[in-house]
């Protein structure tokens, strides 16, 4: 970390990673100020709305999470304040995920409100209003900028294996990197709770937040049905074309998904059945074998290179889900709004609306949004351990 | 010897006391020294007043004195004092216990008309009331400053007096500093033999409180806006009435307040009121003058800036409430306080989810002006420096909160 003393905005969410991080800014001597961001606000569950001063209110988890945010910037002795980003939230995240939903895509609303909201609307406001860097507690690396080459910041894996965040980061731009500084890159998380007790937050112990903050955790098909109306579809057997049942509403399903479809998970010939496509447009749900949803061959949009855009040609690793393993790939066409990537070894499960994430070894190199796959052609060479590491 | 509160307390900026500038009296005003000195006097004697030897008769004392002194002071009978331990809860005893008093006497009764600018201590009992308890709220309108006009409240009386249970309207606005004319509801209501209630908690020390003169049913009042301790408040309730309890217990305070009676912080409460009453005038004139300084001030460095509620004796003489255009009040309050200047939005809210103000969008304002408003309030301790520093800073904050945008 740089020995000048900057004036920085740390996201606090009231967790213990965002917490350790802006304690270990402010023992760095910055002039550290604290912000919670309040996202998603539940209006519909606020009793006779019109009544004056009747306030929207929120899902009780996350106005704890505001007090624990407030106590932890207490004990640090920072300023903090509450920044109400729920509209941007609603309008950026919340809507595209229902229309990601809706189209038979499985949308990534952590990576989308990190593009967003966070690194976006939040750190614009940060810099606007005179601070020098917005602070997150996300488990991932920048490496500075190097004026001798003059190559701009890079992003990189944290050093936890386990809790490396880098993937739902890689939209970050070199701009953005510059003025974004996450102190937990090099932390493992035990250590983290460790240092989190020893400094006497008393969120040191609370559990690691669940994926999708604004839908209560295990229910996002229930929380879709409420606001989506209900698709019917048919379950077709992609070996054999065959229908092998209705389901009453397709929203939701997500490919590489074995439980919650409907149908006996397990077929006569004792295979598990996993989705392998949904097709909205003609209401069918495909199973088959795991195998069935094998591919080497990603289409997706245009991507966000994090520095100088690779070519054709490119050779490095792909990540397709936030705590999957890598694949060798190779570039094989990039253009405006097209990235094509093949990989060396057949990946499994691939869900469109998902992002697949491009690495030279540590380092992001950019990212794109998955639309389609395709089996391909896979070149021979099989390292077991890949396999292993794809099968999510 | 383990660590005090006061041992804990760290600095949060590197500003002393004395470099800061505090422009939020009216969330709270710094405790009187003789107070604070009574305060912790009358703790030390301890006593409960319900006892009846020899330290419960002096700790009595204490209490009936101050009751005396308090309804000297407003020109109330010392009967009529019900001490609370908040003006949040005269407030709820006012609302909750009168409108079950009335609905008991008279199924019929379950209307209570109230203004939409009312503080939180009077819209959450009623929006409970109406959820919870069969009440029918009637929001009286407010003009674009924020006022209540008596001739509304006549015309409902006309048509349904015998269904209402209370009206409730604030004696003074503490967003906006509006003014109501108390005296004009409070005979209103008398004529329709309807009770009145205020919520004069901004009211009382800053302009002329007489409950002679006014006659409300009920009035409230709290320590803290006036110099006296947190944490005791009182509600000022005509002798012949009955509220419903909301704390049962020992039958204190006519057993419409149960607990052990809070000597020493109702000591404190009744020296602050007296001393402030008594110093009202002076007080009015000279803080009057340096609210127009600020407004003034404010308005030559940002032109643009609107001024909200009532002008010049319309409005509580500390209080001075602007809409600064293509801000948000946030960003403007997160950055005065980095320049040691304190304010404040709205009402402060418990989670610190910036709301827009309903005050203002009752007045009619949109939400953006409303989310881009400041309240600067002044109080005893407020010199001509403090405004003078807020002049001073004040560029800068407005042009760095407009670069930031609004939402
Ligand atoms: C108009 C008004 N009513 C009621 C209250 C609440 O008083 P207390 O803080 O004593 O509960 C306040 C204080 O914010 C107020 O300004």
């Amino acid at each position: 970390m740089s020995s000048e003393r900057r004036r920085i905005v740390a996201a606090l969410s009231g967790g213990v990673d965002s917490a350790v991080a802006a304690a270990r800014l402010v023992d760095a001597g910055h002039e550290v100020t604290g912000v919670h961001l309040a996202l998603a606000r539940d209006t519909a569950s606020d009793a006779p709305g019109s009544a004056p001063g009747a306030r929207p209110s929120r899902g009780c988890c996350t106005a704890q999470d505001a007090r624990d945010a407030a106590r932890i910037a207490d004990v640090l002795g920072i300023a903090f304040y509450v920044w109400d980003v729920s509209e941007a939230f609603e309008r950026e995240v919340i809507a595209d995920f229902l229309t990601e939903y809706a189209r038979g895509r499985t949308p990534h609303p952590c990576a989308r409100c990190n593009e967003r909201i966070k690194f976006a609307t939040v750190l614009n406001r940060a810099i606007a209003l005179g601070f020098d860097a917005l602070a997150t507690g996300h488990y991932a690396r920048i490496e500075p900028a190097d004026p001798a080459t003059g190559r701009g910041p890079t992003l990189h894996r944290g050093a936890d294996p386990g809790k490396d965040q880098s993937y739902v980061l890689a939209m970050l731009t070199a701009d953005q990197l510059a003025t974004v500084v996450l102190p937990l890159g090099d932390a493992h998380k035990d250590e983290v709770r460790r240092e989190a007790a020893r400094r006497g937050l008393t969120v040191a112990a609370k559990p690691d937040s669940h994926d999708i903050c604004f839908i209560p955790q295990g229910s996002t098909r229930a929380w879709l049905a409420a606001r989506l109306p209900a698709r019917p579809g048919r379950i077709v057997d992609g070996a054999t074309g065959r229908i092998l049942g209705e389901v009453a509403d397709l929203t939701g399903l997500t490919v590489g998904q074995r439980r919650g479809v409907g149908l006996p998970t397990i077929s006569s010939d004792q295979q598990r059945r996993y989705v392998t496509a949904i097709d909205v447009a003609t209401a069918t749900v495909t199973v088959g074998a795991l195998t069935d949803s094998e591919v080497t061959l990603i289409v997706g949009g245009g991507a966000q290179w994090c520095g100088p855009a690779p070519g054709v040609g490119w050779r490095g690793r792909v990540q397709v889900r936030a705590h999957g393993e890598t694949t060798p790939a190779v570039l094989t066409d990039v253009g405006a709004g097209r990235t094509v990537l093949t990989c060396e070894l057949p990946v499994r499960g691939i869900a469109p609306g998902q992002l697949a994430v491009l690495y030279e070894g540590t380092r992001v190199v950019g990212s794109f949004t998955m639309d389609r796959s395709a089996p391909g052609v896979a070149p021979a060479a099989v390292a077991a351990d890949v396999v292993r590491g794809v099968s999510g | 010897m383990g660590t005090t509160a006061a041992d804990r307390l760290t600095p949060d900026t590197g500003l002393t006391p004395d470099t800061r500038v505090f422009l939020d009296h009216a969330a709270t005003t710094p405790i009187r020294p003789a107070v604070l000195e009574l305060v912790i006097d009358t703790m030390r004697l301890g006593g409960n007043a319900s006892s009846l030897h020899a330290a419960g008769r002096a700790a009595r004392r204490i209490v009936e004195q101050s009751r005396e002194q308090l309804a000297a002071a407003l020109r109330a009978n010392p009967s009529e004092v019900v001490f609370t331990a908040s003006g949040t809860e005269a407030n709820n005893l006012a609302l909750k216990g009168l409108f079950w008093a009335a609905r008991d006497a008279d199924p019929r009764r379950r209307v209570i008309l109230t203004s939409g600018v009312e503080h939180h201590a009077v819209l959450d009992p009623v929006r409970w009331l109406a959820a919870h308890e069969g009440c029918e709220v009637v929001y009286l309108a407010v003009d674009r400053e924020g006022r209540v006009d008596p001739a509304q409240v006549r015309e409902i009386l006309l048509d349904r007096a015998d269904e209402v249970a209370l009206v409730s309207v604030m004696w003074a606005n503490n967003e906006v500093g509006t003014l109501n004319d108390v005296k004009d509801l409070a005979h209103t209501c008398a004529q329709f033999g309807v009770l009145f209630h205020t919520d004069a908690v901004q009211a009382v020390g800053s302009v002329p409180v007489a409950v002679d003169e006014v006659r409300p049913d009920a009035l409230t009042l709290s320590g803290h806006k006036l110099g006296g301790p947190i944490g005791v408040g009182a509600l000022l309730l005509r002798r012949d009435l009955r509220p419903v309890a909301l704390l049962h217990g020992g039958g204190q305070e006519r057993s419409v307040r149960s607990g052990t009676l809070d000597a020493p912080h109702i000591a404190g409460l009744a020296l602050a009121v007296e001393l402030a009453v008594a110093e009202q005038p002076a007080y009015a004139s000279r803080v009057g003058q340096l609210r127009d300084l600020l407004i003034t001030g404010v308005q030559q460095v940002v032109p643009d800036a609107v001024l909200n509620g009532a002008p010049g004796s319309g409005r509580l003489p500390g209080n001075a409430h602007l809409t600064f255009p293509g801000c948000e009040g946030d960003a403007l309050l997160m950055l005065l306080d980095a320049a040691g200047i304190m304010c404040a939005t709205g009402s402060a809210c418990q989670a610190g989810v910036p709301e827009p103000s309903h005050v203002l969008l009752a007045m009619g304002r949109d939400e953006r002006s409303a989310r881009g408003s400041l309240r600067f309030s002044l109080g005893r301790s407020s010199q001509e420096r403090d405004v003078d520093a807020l002049i001073d800073a004040l560029p800068g904050v407005v042009a760095r909160a407009r670069r930031a945008g609004q939402r």
